[in-house]
């Protein structure tokens, strides 16, 4: 049985703001059904007490000092804004969620 | 999108139990930000407190602020939390514009404080015990404003997005479910706010103030009928910003689901706005699949291991806990109960506190900061801590009435100076004028006159008629326009009618 | 004595410290040569002539003023255009970033320039460095100078085919699960991957935090080591960064004896699945190093079967978090759908026109991999996937100095032989992936040619921190080989341009 639906895709592009045609759906889908199928062997290989691995090199209890370091200026913050005003960023209105 | 329908509060509270869970986001005061090393500070220019990792530009990296962590450490012990020998940062993924790198770094299943607890007291003298489920460190986001549609979100033409504020060090706390406050729910949740308010801002690791959105707070709600297991559908009410909102809103939401459900219908779980101005929430969005936030442990930032003994030099240096601070303070200024819960509930013990150390007598602070500065606020509608006075300031005033410079008059008049933001109580006095007028060459020369004026006075004191001094004294008073000392001119006008 | 161009980095350094040829001199020959075959290559996406030159000509004073503040002063060098420059366009590849010029220089570059390092231009690579082949490019493919029509690896194809085709002496890199390795091997040049953490992530435009390593790309391990001096060392804008120094790499590549080195052959990376003539010129490595005394023991790493599994997994995962960053809002390329889209809507409509289909794909995977319901079987799982192998090179590295194997199971295929078959283009990095996943360092030199008389390279890796040890290992094989072909084997490459 296939892991990945059509429906998976959607709802993945959605969360990953991607916009999806209904084609690209369709070949992902197919494409991500074959790698997560291979990739999934990764379950069979590792037991409940293993430990997780997140970070190669173990460290810990890397802190900055609170001193405040010179920051960018208005203008370079905005120097590759794709649009500002008011030296502030633009944006599309906001899709109503209140 | 109008209120809606209300059920009696008595009656809401006698039909459901409520059951109430809080959480505080609180905004840390330390210079810079969480993950980077611009300043955190409010109200500067827009976008210019950014850098390329608040900024979440293509290839920078966090570096996590020592202090904030120190902080957090801090306030997960004064809320009797155990602090994690393995904490993690973790990345919470969701895409809104005022997000810089579309996630959150905050922490999820190792976070820093978790298992505490916090007694409030209430103003029926009830003490109940919250329970703390977690806290944790995370970023605050940038500030997004609408332009048309009124400035709301809803109807905007777009928005803007200053990230001053993005990277900026919050702590989470929250609570965990708080059943059996009943009635007292709404103001057991503001008490409880206000108590975390205290706390941090007695640490001094937050300046805690609300109005700036230092300290936020978002108030889950549900109601069952009574003897009912299964916990009712919860609403969150976000971004409840002042002790008042918090317990109106929780009031409201109590009186609207318990009709709801009364007229047989369901409460959708989904977070809800305060609206202050009106007295309602309103509905936001629904709980849906779309909240998958997918956590995993950041990669960029290495595990967060405090040594025992750094919890424990934080633990030596955190203040008197605020409940026996309050036991303490109400014996050292031997008031009654209701004397001393009427400073309480104006959130004005610190005020009151620091004044009193600064050499006022507890009546005469109280009297100042719950009488007329407590009125000045009202009047100009601000919170106090938005006026320009300070306990300094009081102290002064005070000791400027008890060396005899100042009358009550005189001091309300001085007090409105500072207030304006005139300078201090001494610059304010200089400006206006507001000496009482003790050098007796002014005072005998007024007395004279008045006593010429109405010589008739004069002989029913010689008489023996003392009593009748009243009114050459008040004429006198009438001619230093106030600012003379009365038991003075009286003396004055006694020496002169044996003379 | 061949031409100038084909000297090795060191030999160049030292003719520029001596002042038998200025580094604006040497500068502008890379540069002619770079703009007349870039053209053939497409290895630069970008040549910086005038920076270049600026550059070259603060070298050159650095020299005459008598502080040459590194070994490699004066030598330009071409650098992957996943890292940023202030002073030239950074397009990770993609579209997305087609203007995108950076507000601040990568750690690396930083200490390119402050090295004075003249940068010639920006190279190459699959879109966010996804990719074996460059095919993935949204700028068109790089070209394999021992055969046009063939690959020159990926992701760095642009930094090994400018190496190898000798359009720049010496370049940077990045590898996340071989893509400094595999495009060495397939250019006959060598690649070198630094124990993670031991370059500045700081500026790299991240793929997978976890997995990512800066390192060098050249026609010699001395060179290597040389540029890996001078791109290490701590760096305190990179939480990952290492704090200790592991030392002189240049030093260590000076100690080329092989003799009673303990060599350990992956059985894992042995046997089938890896090409006839590679696993042919492997097996005579392998006789060459014994004969020169070294001491070869087979080990076992049962995990690696799953290595690729839990890249696949770990990679798109952690790399649909870093690119949800770009989403028009702050920098980069915004796309505007039709009528009165909201913010949504232009994200996601950026996104589908920014994003090429392997950065669609893998950002997809990734987001399922972490999705509730999914994380631990998949994302949960190839986390302790990676323990396991961490636990096998310890058990290899217990009974041996350093490990080799065969760096890429083929030679350079030809283009769009893989591209429809995403899963054989994952195979491609069977033999490299367990380092990334280790942190481990490891490096390919040429071993020479194989299928279709095109490049094969021979890895060699080391426990973590002992980068030096891999130099020495792999200057000992480079010497064994290159006395017996009786020069480089990038020697052996064909003229470029040439007919
Ligand atoms: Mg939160
Ligand atoms: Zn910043």
């Amino acid at each position: 049985m296939s892991e990945i639906t059509p429906e998976n895709v959607r709802h993945l592009a959605s969360l990953a703001r991607i916009l999806v045609t209904d084609e690209e759906v369709e070949k992902l889908a197919k494409e991500l059904d074959v790698i997560v199928e291979s990739v999934a062997q990764v379950k069979s290989a590792v037991s409940e007490d293993t430990p997780a691995t997140s970070h190669p090199i173990p460290m810990a209890n890397v802190y900055r000092e609170d001193e405040v370091k010179p920051s960018l200026s208005q203008q370079q913050a905005l120097s590759n804004a794709p649009d500002q005003a008011e030296g502030k960023f633009k944006v599309n209105a906001i899709l109503d969620e209140e | 999108m109008a209120k809606a329908e209300l059920m009696d509060f008595d009656k809401a509270i006698e039909k459901y139990e409520v059951v109430i869970g809080l959480e505080v986001h609180v905004e840390l005061n330390t210079n810079t930000k969480m993950f980077c090393g611009c300043a955190n500070v409010f109200g500067n220019e827009p976008n210019t407190n950014v850098c390329p990792v608040c900024l979440g530009l293509p290839g920078a990296l966090p570096v996590v602020n020592g202090k904030a962590v120190e902080s957090s450490i801090a306030i997960g012990l004064a809320l009797n939390c155990s602090i994690a020998a393995d904490g993690r940062f973790a990345r919470k993924n969701y895409f809104y514009p005022d997000l810089s790198k579309n996630f959150q770094t905050s922490q999820y299943d190792e976070p820093i404080a978790y298992e505490g607890d916090l007694d409030v007291p209430v103003a029926s003298g009830k003490v109940f015990t919250v329970g703390i489920e977690r806290a944790h460190m995370e970023e605050d986001a940038g500030k997004l404003t609408h332009v048309g549609g009124a400035g709301r979100i809803q109807g905007a033409e777009h928005s803007l997005v200053d990230f001053n504020r993005a990277g900026v060090p919050l702590v989470e706390i929250v609570t965990k479910p708080i059943y059996g406050a009943e009635a007292e729910a709404p103001e057991l949740a503001s008490a409880y706010v206000r108590q975390i308010r205290e706390i941090v801002r007695a640490m001094d690791v937050s300046d805690a103030r609300m109005e700036r959105g230092n300290v936020r707070c978002d108030a889950n709600v549900s109601l069952r009928p009574r003897g009912q297991e299964k916990l009712g559908t919860r609403t969150e009410t976000k971004n409840v910003n002042s002790l008042r909102s918090v317990e109106n809103a929780v009031r409201y939401e109590i009186q609207r689901q318990a009709h709801i459900l009364e007229s047989g219908g369901s409460i959708t779980q989904e977070t809800r706005h305060w609206h202050e101005d009106k007295k309602y929430t309103s509905a936001g969005r629904p709980k849906s699949d779309a909240d998958d936030y997918r956590y995993f442990p950041e990669p960029d930032l290495v595990p967060v291991q405090p040594s025992d003994e750094l919890i424990e030099k934080i633990r030596s240096l955190l203040p008197e806990n605020p409940a026996s601070r309050r036991v303490r303070l109400q014996s050292e200024w031997g008031m009654g109960d209701l004397e001393f819960r009427d400073i309480v509930n104006s959130d004005l013990l610190d005020e009151v506190d620091q004044t009193v150390s600064l050499g006022a007598s507890p009546q005469a602070a109280k009297k100042w900061w719950t009488g007329e500065i407590a009125r000045i606020a009202n009047v100009e509608g601000k919170e106090f801590t938005e006026l320009e006075i300070t306990p300094k300031d009081v102290a002064e005033l005070e000791e400027m009435i008890q060396s005899g410079k100042l009358n009550d008059r005189l001091a309300r008049e001085a007090l409105a100076g500072v207030i304006a933001g005139e300078g201090n109580v001494s610059e304010v006095m200089a400006s206006r004028g507001l000496e009482v007028v003790s050098d007796d060459g002014a005072l005998t020369a007024a007395v004279d006159k008045a006593l010429a004026e109405q010589p008739d006075v004069l002989e029913k004191i010689k008489a023996g008629k003392e009593q009748a001094a009243g009114a050459i004294i008040g004429a006198v008073m009438k001619e230093m326009r106030g600012q003379a000392d009365a038991a003075r001119v009286r003396e004055l006008i006694l020496e002169r009618a044996k003379a | 004595m061949s031409e100038v161009y084909k000297k090795p980095a060191s030999e160049l350094a030292h003719m520029v410290q001596n002042k038998e040829i200025s580094s604006v001199e040497l500068t502008k020959l890379f540069l002619d040569r770079s703009e007349k075959l870039n053209p053939l290559t497409n290895s630069y996406l970008q040549i910086t002539r005038e920076s270049a030159l600026e550059q070259a000509e603060n070298a050159d004073r650095m020299i005459a003023s008598g502080e040459a503040p590194s070994a490699l002063t004066g030598v330009p060098i071409a650098v992957k255009d996943n890292l940023t420059t202030t002073d030239a366009i950074t397009t990770a590849g993609s579209k997305i970033l087609e203007n995108y010029l950076p507000q601040y220089d990568s750690t690396v570059v930083s200490k390119l320039r402050a090295a004075g390092m003249p940068i010639l231009g920006k190279t190459n690579l699959d879109e966010f460095a996804m990719g074996s082949s460059t095919e993935f490019s949204a700028y068109g493919p790089s070209k394999n100078p021992w055969d046009l029509e063939r690959i020159p690896g990926g992701s760095g194809g642009g930094s090994s085919s400018a190496v190898s085709g000798f359009l720049a002496p010496i370049a940077i890199g990045s590898d996340t699960g071989g893509s400094i390795r595999f495009p060495a091997a397939v250019t006959g040049s060598v690649g070198a991957k630094p124990t993670y953490g031991a370059v500045s992530r700081y500026g790299l435009i991240a793929l997978a935090s976890s997995l990512d390593q800066v390192g060098p790309v050249t026609n010699d391990v001395t060179d290597a080591a040389m540029l890996q001096d001078v791109i290490a060392g701590h760096d305190p804008m990179d939480s990952t960064s290492l704090t200790e120094s592991l030392g002189q790499m240049a030093e260590f590549a000076k100690n080329n004896d092989v003799k009673g080195l303990r060599i350990g052959v992956i059985k894992q990376l042995a046997s089938d699945g890896f090409h006839p003539g590679i696993k042919a010129r492997f097996d005579e490595s392998i006789q060459l190093l014994t004969d020169a005394g070294a001491q070869i023991v087979e080990v076992d790493c049962p995990s690696f079967e799953y290595a690729v599994s839990a890249y696949y997994l770990i990679l798109p995962a952690e790399a649909s978090s870093n690119l949800a960053r770009f989403d028009s809002v702050r920098f980069g390329k915004r796309v505007l759908p039709e009528g009165s889209p909201t913010i949504e809507r232009v994200m996601a409509a950026t996104r589908e026109a920014g994003f090429g289909p392997e950065v669609k794909r893998r950002i997809i995977l990734g987001t399922y991999a972490l999705s509730s319901g999914y994380y631990d079987a998949y994302y949960g799982s190839a986390q302790k996937v990676r323990t396991l192998i961490q636990r096998d090179f310890e058990k290899a590295f217990a009974a041996a100095d350093v490990l080799i194997s065969p760096t890429a199971p083929t030679t350079a295929f030809k283009f769009g032989e893989k591209l429809d078959d995403p899963l054989a283009m994952y195979l491609n990095d069977i033999a490299t992936i367990p380092a990334n996943l280790a942190g481990i360092p490891g490096i390919s030199v040429p071993n020479g040619l194989a299928e279709n008389d095109m490049p094969s390279g021979l890895q060699i890796l080391a426990p973590a921190m002992k980068d030096g040890l891999m130099y020495s290992a792999a200057a000992g094989i480079e010497k064994l080989h290159n006395d017996q072909w009786g020069k480089r084997m990038i020697d052996f490459a064909p003229e470029l341009g040439v007919n």
